[in-house]
C-alpha cells in the first residue's frame, strides 16, 4: 500500500485552467474549425416509418382543445408554466433553452413528443417541457424508454439524464439502451459531481477530487463516458458543451435524425458544487487551445487552424500546421463511421498535450431495438394470422364432458 | 398370461421420482393426459431439483412428479403416495415418507446397486434390508428390459437408457387402465423428425404396457370411473399457462396493446416463454437486463397507453420496490406478478411458498397501498390475471398478482372458458381537456373520477393533453409538483382510498361448508384445495367447520368482518410463518389461530382435517 497522499485536483490535466467562480460570458464564442452549420451527412430521415402526426392515438384532432402541435410552433410551445428551479448560472438553463429553440425546428408536433428522466438536477428537465414527459426513478430513465418505444414506436423520445444517473446508478441501463439501439436521443448533463444530493464526487470525477465524501480525495478511477458506451456497441456518440449553444443544438439535431440511439454527452457547468470543471474548454482563454470541433470527412484541425492531429500508431498527436513543414494534408481526416478511429477519438480524454475532442464520435446505421420488434411482431401476425382467443384456448388436447 | 383382477379405485396418488435426467415430468406429464383422456379430476404437483443437471444418482439430483386423479373431486396433489415409481435408489429414499402404509413402491431393480447406495447415501440395500416390509414391492429390471427390447435399434447405449422412462409409462398406463393413445399420439409428433427414437420410444411403451398384462408380479389392476364434472370443453391446464392466457384475454377484450417485461427467474420464468409466443395476441415481450429494468419498460408502456406487465418471483420483487413505488405515485396502470417460491434470498428456488404477502401489501418506501389479488388454483391463474388487468386499468394503479411454485407448475382439467361470459373490460383515454383555468382549457391529470377515483389517462400523442408525471409529490388536481404539508396528506389519504374503493369490485364472500360451524378457516392463494377438501372431509365426519377463501388480500372485502363475526374460532393456515393472520388480527382484532407449514411443499387435506379435529373435537 502506498503512503503517497492522494494529490488534490490537477491529475490527469483536468484542473480547471480558470478560477472557480469567474464569470462566463453569454454569447457563444464559435470555436475554430466549427464552421459548417450541416448536421453532418444526410442520414434517412428518422421517423420514416411513422411521420410525425401520422398516427395521432386520438380519433381526430378537430374535436380536441387546446392542441397546437402546428408547424408555427414556436420555442414558447414547448415551454411548460412551471418555474425552471435550477441555481441561478447552472449550465442546465442553455441546455434547456437550447432545446426549446430547437423543438419548433425539428417539426414534431408537440403532442408527439416525450421527455423521460431519471433523477437529479438535470433530471427534472421534463417539467419544463410542455410535451408529454415523466420523472422517474434514478438510473432507470432507459429501461421507462425502452418499453415506451417499444409500445410506441411513433414517439419522439429524449432522454435526459446525468453522469450520476446515468453511469453510476443506472449503469447496468445505459449499456443495454446502447447495445439495443432505441430509436431515442439521450442527452446526458456531465458536470462530473453529485448536484441534488449537494456535491458527493461523481462516476466522472476525477482522481483526487476533493468533496464532502472525499474528504481527502477521491480514489475512484472515472469512467470516460464517450469510450463506456462505445463499448457498450453505442451506435451514435458525440460530446458537447453547455456554452456553445450552436454546437449542442447541431448535435442533438444530429442525434435526433439518427434512427438508433442518439447519445449526446454535454458538458454542463455545475457553478455550486463544481465550478469550472469545463472552464479550459468551454471559456474563450484557453478553449482554441484546448478543444477540437471535429468533423466527419474533414481533416483534425484547431487552435484556429495553426494546430492539427494525425495519427501515431495507434494514437493521436498533435502538429504544428504554421511551422511549414506540415500541413493540412498531414492531419487526419477523419471519419464517423469508423469504430477504431471513434476508439481512438474518445480515448483522447483529459490530455495536457491534446484537445479535447467536440463532436460525433461514431455513427453506425443499425436497425433499431423498435423497429426490430415491430418488424418481427408483424412477420408473426403475417405468418399466422391475428391471433384467437378462442382458438388459444382450446389449443392442444381438449376432451368434452357431457 | 395370468388372469388379472380389476379393482375400481374412487382416486389414486402416484409419484413417478427419478434422476433429472430420467425424464419424470415428461412421464408424469403423459400419465396426466391420459388421465384427463379417462375423464379422472385430477392435480398435478411436479417437484424438481434447483440443479438442472444434479450429479446422477444423489439424493439431491431427484425429480418427482406427484399426480392425484379420482373419481371424485380432486383438491390437491395428494397426501399421501399410493405408488411410488422409484427409478434409483436415491429416489426411493427421498420420497418413501410420502408412502402410505401397505402402498405400492415399484423399482427399477438394475440400480439398486452398491454404486447408487453409495452415491444415495444408503447403507445397506433397502429391497433387502426390511425395511420395506410395510411396503408392497415391485422390483422391474427396468433398464434391462428396455435394452432388450431395443437391441435391434440403431441406438447408442445412452439413448436406450435415457428412454427407460417411456417403459415405466407404458407399465403404469397398463397398471391404471389408462388408455395409451395419448401418449403414442404425443411420441409420433415429437420424434417425427427422428424415425428411430419415435419408434423405439413407441415400442417401449408397448412393451411396458404388455409386461404389466404378462407379469406375474401384478395380480390386480385399477381402474377409476370418470369424475363427475361440469360438462364442457376441458383441457389439462398448468397454473403458468392459465396466467398468461388471461392476460391475452384482457388484450383480447379490451383491445389495449400488453408489454410483458421480465427478467428470468425461476419459477417466473414460463410465463416470458409463453406469451413471447403470443405476438401476434397484442402482446409485446421484452427480456430486460434486469428485475428493475424489467418493471421500467412496463411502466414506459403504460405511460404510453398500453398496459405494462412484469413477472418475476420472489428476489426479483424486492428489486422491483421503488419502481411500484413510482407507478403508485403516477398512478399508471401495472400488473406485477409475483410466482412465490421458498424464500428468503435465494431461498428454495424450485419450492413453493405464500411468504410474500406482507412483501406485496406493505414492501414498498412510503405509505404506498397497492391492491393485492391471488390465485387460487392452476385454472384460476386465467381469471386472477384477468382481473387483475381490468382492476389496474379500471383504477389507474399498479396491482401485484400472487401465484405460487405450485399453481405455477401444477395442473388440473380447465373447463375452457368461454371469451363472451368475461366480465366486460373497457379502456377509455382521456380525449379532451377537463379543466378551465383563468379562461383556458387546459387538462388536468389528476382529476379524478368521482367513483373510482382514478385519474385520467392521456396517452402520448393526444394534442392539447401534454402533460408531465414523476415521483415527486404531486398537487391534487392539476398534478404539478407540489411539497405543501396538507396536500401531501390529502395525497396519501386520497391514493389509499382509490385502493380501498375496488372493494365495489369484489364480490360477496361464499362460505364453503357448514354455515352454522364454530370454526372458521380463513385460507388465501394455493391452499384452497387443501383446506377446502379438509373441510368437506370434516363435515362429513360430523365436524362444524368452514372456510372462505380471500382472492384480494389489499383491499379485504367489505363483507369480511361480517363473515368473521359470525364464528367463534378463526383459523389461518398458510405456507409461510404466519403473514395473513397479522393482517387480520391487526384489521378485526381477532385472536386468531395460526397455522404454518414451511418445507416448500403444499398442504395435505389430511394435515388441515388434523387441525380442525383438535379445535372442534
Ligand atoms: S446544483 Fe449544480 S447542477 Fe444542480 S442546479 Fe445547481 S448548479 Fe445546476
Amino acid at each position: 500500500m502506498s503512503d503517497k497522499k492522494p494529490e488534490s485536483n490537477d491529475t490527469n490535466g483536468r484542473k480547471p485552467t480558470l478560477p472557480p467562480g469567474m464569470v462566463a460570458k453569454p454569447g457563444p464564442t464559435l470555436p475554430p474549425g466549427a464552421k459548417s452549420t450541416s448536421s453532418g451527412p444526410k442520414l434517412p430521415p428518422k421517423s420514416s416509418k411513422f411521420p410525425p402526426g401520422m398516427k395521432p392515438a386520438a380519433p381526430s384532432t378537430e374535436e380536441l382543445v387546446g392542441g397546437d402541435g402546428s408547424s408555427a410552433a414556436t420555442r414558447a410551445d414547448f415551454t411548460s408554466d412551471q418555474d425552471v428551479r435550477w441555481c441561478p448560472g447552472c449550465g442546465d438553463y442553455a441546455i434547456l433553452a437550447t432545446i426549446q429553440r430547437l423543438m419548433p425546428e425539428l417539426g414534431v408536433p408537440r403532442e408527439n413528443v416525450v421527455f423521460i428522466s431519471g433523477i437529479g438536477c438535470s433530471s427534472r428537465f421534463p417539467y419544463y417541457m410542455n410535451t408529454y414527459g415523466m420523472h422517474s426513478i434514478h438510473g432507470r430513465a432507459p429501461t421507462i424508454v425502452t418499453g415506451l418505444k417499444s409500445a410506441r414506436p411513433d414517439l419522439d423520445v429524449w432522454m435526459i439524464t446525468g453522469d450520476g444517473d446515468s453511469l453510476s446508478i443506472g449503469g447496468n441501463h445505459i449499456i443495454h439502451i446502447m447495445r439495443r439501439n432505441v430509436n431515442v436521443q439521450i442527452i446526458m448533463f456531465n458536470n462530473q459531481i453529485y448536484g441534488l444530493t449537494k456535491g458527493q464526487y461523481s462516476p466522472t470525477s476525477e482522481v483526487g477530487k476533493v468533496t464532502k465524501s472525499s474528504p481527502f480525495g477521491s480514489l475512484d478511477h472515472p469512467f470516460n463516458p464517450i469510450a463506456l458506451v462505445l463499448g457498450a456497441e453505442a451506435s451514435f456518440a458525440a460530446r458537447t458543451m453547455d456554452r456553445d449553444p450552436k454546437h449542442m443544438k447541431d448535435m442533438f439535431t444530429r442525434a435526433h435524425d439518427y434512427r438508433g440511439t442518439g447519445f449526446v454527452e454535454v458538458y454542463q457547468n455545475c457553478n455550486i458544487f463544481n465550478d469550472g470543471a469545463f472552464f479550459q474548454f468551454t471559456e474563450k482563454e484557453t478553449k482554441t487551445d484546448r478543444t477540437i470541433y471535429f468533423e466527419h470527412d474533414k481533416p483534425l484541425v484547431y487552435a484556429g487552424g495553426t494546430k492539427g492531429l494525425r495519427l501515431d500508431g495507434f494514437n493521436l498527436e498533435s502538429i504544428d500546421l504554421e511551422n511549414g513543414n506540415l500541413g493540412i494534408n498531414d492531419c487526419l481526416v477523419y471519419d464517423e463511421t469508423s469504430r477504431e478511429l471513434a476508439g481512438i477519438m474518445a480515448r483522447v480524454y483529459w490530455k495536457p498535450e491534446l484537445p479535447q475532442p467536440f463532436g460525433v464520435f461514431y455513427r453506425e446505421d443499425r436497425p433499431s431495438y423498435d423497429d426490430l420488434l415491430h418488424d418481427q411482431i408483424h412477420a408473426v401476425v403475417d405468418r399466422l394470422g391475428k391471433g384467437s382467443l378462442k382458438k388459444l384456448l382450446e389449443e392442444g388436447e381438449t376432451w368434452e364432458i357431457a | 398370461m395370468a388372469l388379472k383382477s380389476v379393482e375400481t379405485l374412487s382416486e389414486a396418488t402416484v409419484l413417478f421420482a427419478g434422476d433429472s435426467g430420467d425424464g419424470m415430468q415428461l412421464t408424469g406429464t403423459q400419465f396426466t393426459l391420459a388421465t384427463a383422456y379417462a375423464m379422472n379430476d385430477l392435480a398435478t404437483l411436479p417437484d424438481f431439483p434447483a440443479e438442472i443437471r444434479a450429479p446422477v444418482g444423489t439424493t439431491y439430483g431427484v425429480s418427482g412428479f406427484q399426480l392425484h386423479f379420482g373419481s371424485i373431486e380432486i383438491r390437491t396433489p395428494g397426501d399421501e403416495v399410493d405408488l411410488l415409481i422409484a427409478m434409483n435408489p436415491a429416489a426411493l429414499k427421498v420420497n418413501l415418507d410420502r408412502v402410505r402404509m401397505g402402498g405400492t413402491i415399484l423399482v427399477n431393480s438394475n440400480t439398486f446397486e452398491p454404486k447408487n447406495f453409495k452415491l444415495a447415501n444408503i447403507k445397506s440395500n433397502p429391497l433387502e434390508d426390511g425395511s420395506l416390509d410395510k411396503y408392497r414391492v415391485i422390483q422391474v429390471e427396468l433398464t434391462r428390459l428396455t435394452r432388450e427390447t431395443l437391441k435391434d435399434f440403431d441406438l447408442n447405449q445412452k439413448e436406450v437408457d435415457r428412454s427407460k422412462n417411456m417403459f415405466a409409462l407404458g407399465l403404469s398406463l397398463w397398471l391404471y387402465s389408462r388408455p395409451v393413445e395419448p401418449a403414442k399420439k404425443w411420441i409420433t409428433a415429437k420424434f417425427g423428425k427422428n424415425p428411430v427414437i419415435r419408434d423405439a420410444n413407441l415400442e417401449l411403451l408397448k412393451k411396458g404396457y404388455h409386461f404389466g398384462e404378462t407379469t406375474e408380479q401384478f395380480v390386480t389392476r385399477y381402474e377409476v370411473a370418470p369424475a363427475k364434472q361440469k360438462p364442457g370443453r376441458y383441457r389439462a391446464i398448468m397454473g403458468v399457462q392459465a396466467l398468461a392466457m388471461g392476460i391475452v384475454a384482457a388484450a383480447s377484450k379490451s383491445g389495449i396493446q400488453i408489454l410483458y417485461g421480465s427478467y428470468p427467474i425461476t419459477p417466473a420464468s414460463d410465463i416470458l416463454h409463453t406469451l413471447s409466443r403470443y405476438k401476434n395476441h397484442g402482446i409485446v415481450t421484452i427480456q430486460a437486463e434486469d428485475e428493475i429494468a424489467a418493471i421500467g419498460t412496463a411502466i414506459g408502456a403504460s405511460f404510453g397507453g398500453s398496459l405494462g406487465i412484469t413477472g418475476t418471483s420472489g428476489p426479483g420483487i424486492a428489486l422491483k420496490g421503488e419502481a411500484m413505488g413510482l407507478a403508485h405515485m403516477i398512478e399508471l396502470p401495472l400488473v406485477i406478478v409475483n410466482v412465490q417460491r421458498g424464500g428468503p434470498s435465494t431461498g428454495l428456488p424450485t419450492k413453493t411458498e405464500q411468504s410474500d404477502l406482507l412483501q406485496a401489501l406493505y414492501g414498498r418506501n412510503g405509505d404506498a397501498p397497492i391492491p393485492v389479488i391471488a390465485a387460487s388454483t392452476p385454472g384460476d391463474c386465467f381469471i386472477v390475471a384477468y382481473e387483475a388487468c381490468r382492476i389496474a386499468v379500471k383504477y389507474m394503479t399498479p396491482v401485484i398478482l400472487l401465484s405460487d411454485g405450485y399453481l405455477a407448475n401444477g395442473s388440473e382439467p380447465w373447463l375452457i372458458p368461454n371469451p363472451d361470459e368475461l366480465t366486460p373490460f373497457n379502456v377509455s383515454y382521456a380525449q379532451k381537456t377537463n379543466k378551465e383555468l383563468d379562461g383556458e382549457q387546459v387538462f388536468w391529470p389528476y382529476l379524478r373520477d368521482q367513483t373510482t377515483l382514478a385519474r385520467p389517462w392521456a396517452k402520448p400523442g393526444t394534442p392539447g393533453l401534454e402533460h408531465r408525471v414523476g415521483g415527486l409529490e404531486k398537487q391534487e388536481g392539476s398534478g404539478n409538483v407540489n411539497y405543501e404539508a396538507d396536500n401531501h396528506e390529502l395525497m396519501i389519504k386520497i391514493r389509499a382510498e382509490k385502493i380501498q374503493r375496488i372493494q365495489a369490485d369484489i364480490p360477496p364472500i361464499q362460505v364453503y361448508g357448514d354455515p352454522d360451524a364454530d370454526l372458521l378457516i380463513v385460507g388465501w392463494g394455493s391452499t384452497r384445495g387443501a383446506i377446502e377438501a379438509a373441510v368437506s372431509r370434516s363435515n362429513k365426519s360430523g365436524k362444524k367447520v368452514a372456510a372462505i377463501h380471500l382472492r384480494f388480500l389489499n383491499p379485504l372485502p367489505s363483507d369480511l368482518g361480517e363473515v368473521l363475526s359470525k364464528f367463534s374460532q378463526h383459523l389461518v393456515p398458510e405456507l409461510n410463518n404466519g403473514q395473513l393472520v397479522k393482517v387480520l388480527r391487526d384489521q378485526f382484532l381477532l385472536p386468531m389461530v395460526a397455522m404454518n407449514k414451511i418445507q416448500g411443499r403444499p398442504f395435505g387435506p389430511s394435515e388441515i382435517a388434523e387441525k380442525i379435529a383438535e379445535m372442534v373435537g
